[in-house]
């Protein structure tokens, strides 16, 4: 497979949007989405255990298929990326204590974004070399980013509208998520 | 013997309905809105997660007494991991067609958070044979919502049902139902659905004497 760089990030960032194409990442999409100022920073922590993810599962993944080990692929990708929200964990609460009180139980929970777990089984699937992979998680986190921003903005906006009592809570934000999605299916192409 | 029945049989419902992961606690969402765009893709996924959740939930609670506190999520997901692997190898060998359509959605059952929830929640205080049987009823109250979903969007975007044609030839199918977006909008109209169920009923309740209400 032979996908510039280029090709590869747009189609993570817009084409293929991880949470609103491949429904990747939904729970932090539907749980943090509520207000924008907690909605960029747990979109940029999970960019970044995502690149951390990536470039150690690349490494990994060299050192399973030397071996002939790789039903223990899946295995070992979890914990690298337990590992990786440990360290983001600890590093957000030495230098940003405040952040780290707002994110919450939601930075722990990275863990189990799908997303994050996706990025690494998805470029092992598709054979990228190191630098696809790089920019293959940069534009997911870019694109996982963006629609929780998105997703934030439109939620913020709705608190003060008028909105059915019965449409409230999940229902309306799963028919925001379709709409949006519908929006961004307009890049389908895009990425080639 | 027979008030133990009760309480297994009430543990075991209380996944299926009361607390549905995917209608009432909205959990698991990435596989229930990406595989679930037929009925046959919706009922293997079901099946395959609910095989992992009795499994993992019945280890988890044989070993809940010699787990230590700190690590013990590191030892779910790990516990975990190792069915969905077991779970990914004989879905490869039964139908490597089912294995192409599900993806790297087999392998994600390892976040899902469904499993992690009851892990951590119901398996690491129980007894196995409990902690098994309120895993059943959590895995059949996931496939009956991803059958929920699955049918619903297979007859709008495709015109079949478990694969067979249900229209004439004139049928034009939805296509957006089978795409992403569809998937959200079935869901969300499920939920919608619900509420007013649930409002009719409480309404009803309101209409009716006092006693009724307080029961409830």
């Amino acid at each position: 497979m032979h996908e510039s760089a280029f090709q590869i990030f747009i189609n993570a960032l817009l084409a293929n949007n991880f949470v609103l194409a491949m429904f990747l990442g939904l729970c932090p999409f539907l749980g943090v989405s509520g207000k924008l100022d907690t909605a960029f920073p747990m979109g940029v922590a999970t960019t970044f255990v995502m690149l951390v993810a990536s470039l150690c599962a690349y490494g990994l993944n060299l050192l399973l298929s030397a071996f002939h080990l790789e039903f223990l692929r899946l295995i070992s990708y979890i914990v690298i990326i337990a590992s990786a929200v440990q360290l983001v964990e600890m590093v957000l609460k030495k230098y940003s204590p405040k952040l780290f009180r707002a994110l919450g139980i939601y930075l722990p929970l990275i863990t189990t974004n799908c997303a994050v777990l996706g990025v690494a089984l998805f470029q092992t699937a598709r054979e990228y070399d190191f630098a696809q992979s790089v920019t293959f998680s940069v534009g997911g986190g870019a694109g996982f980013t963006l629609a929780l921003v998105l997703m934030a903005s439109v939620r913020e906006r709705l608190t003060l509208s008028n909105v059915p009592d019965l449409a409230q809570g999940t229902a309306l934000s799963l028919i925001l998520a379709g709409i949006l999605s519908l929006s961004f299916m307009g890049f389908a192409g895009l990425g080639g | 013997m027979n008030s133990s029945t009760a309480v297994t049989w009430d543990e075991f419902m209380e996944g299926v309905w009361r607390q549905n992961p995917v209608f009432v606690m909205v959990l698991g969402m990435c596989p229930t809105l990406a595989v679930t765009v037929s009925v046959v893709n919706a009922l293997s996924m079901g099946v395959s997660t609910m095989l992992v959740l009795i499994a993992s939930c019945g280890l988890v609670s044989m070993m809940r007494n010699i787990t230590p506190k700190e690590v013990r999520i590191a030892v779910y997901i790990v516990i975990i991991a190792t069915f969905v692997t077991v779970v990914d190898y004989a879905i490869q060998a039964i139908s490597l067609t089912l294995y192409d359509a599900l993806g790297a959605f087999i392998q994600l059952i390892v976040v899902n958070c469904i499993i992690l929830g009851r892990a951590e929640a119901h398996a690491a205080k129980n007894p196995p044979l409990p902690a098994m049987i309120n895993a059943a009823g959590m895995g059949v109250g996931f496939t009956i919502g991803l059958l929920a979903l699955g049918t619903v969007r297979e007859i709008l975007g495709a015109g079949t049902l478990f694969g067979a044609a249900l229209f004439g030839a004139q049928f034009q199918p939805w296509v957006i139902m089978v795409l992403p977006p569809g998937g959200f909008f079935v869901l969300g109209a499920w939920l919608l659905l619900f509420s007013w169920i649930a409002r009719r009923k409480l309404r009803k309740q309101r209409g009716a004497p006092l006693e009724a209400t307080q029961n409830a």
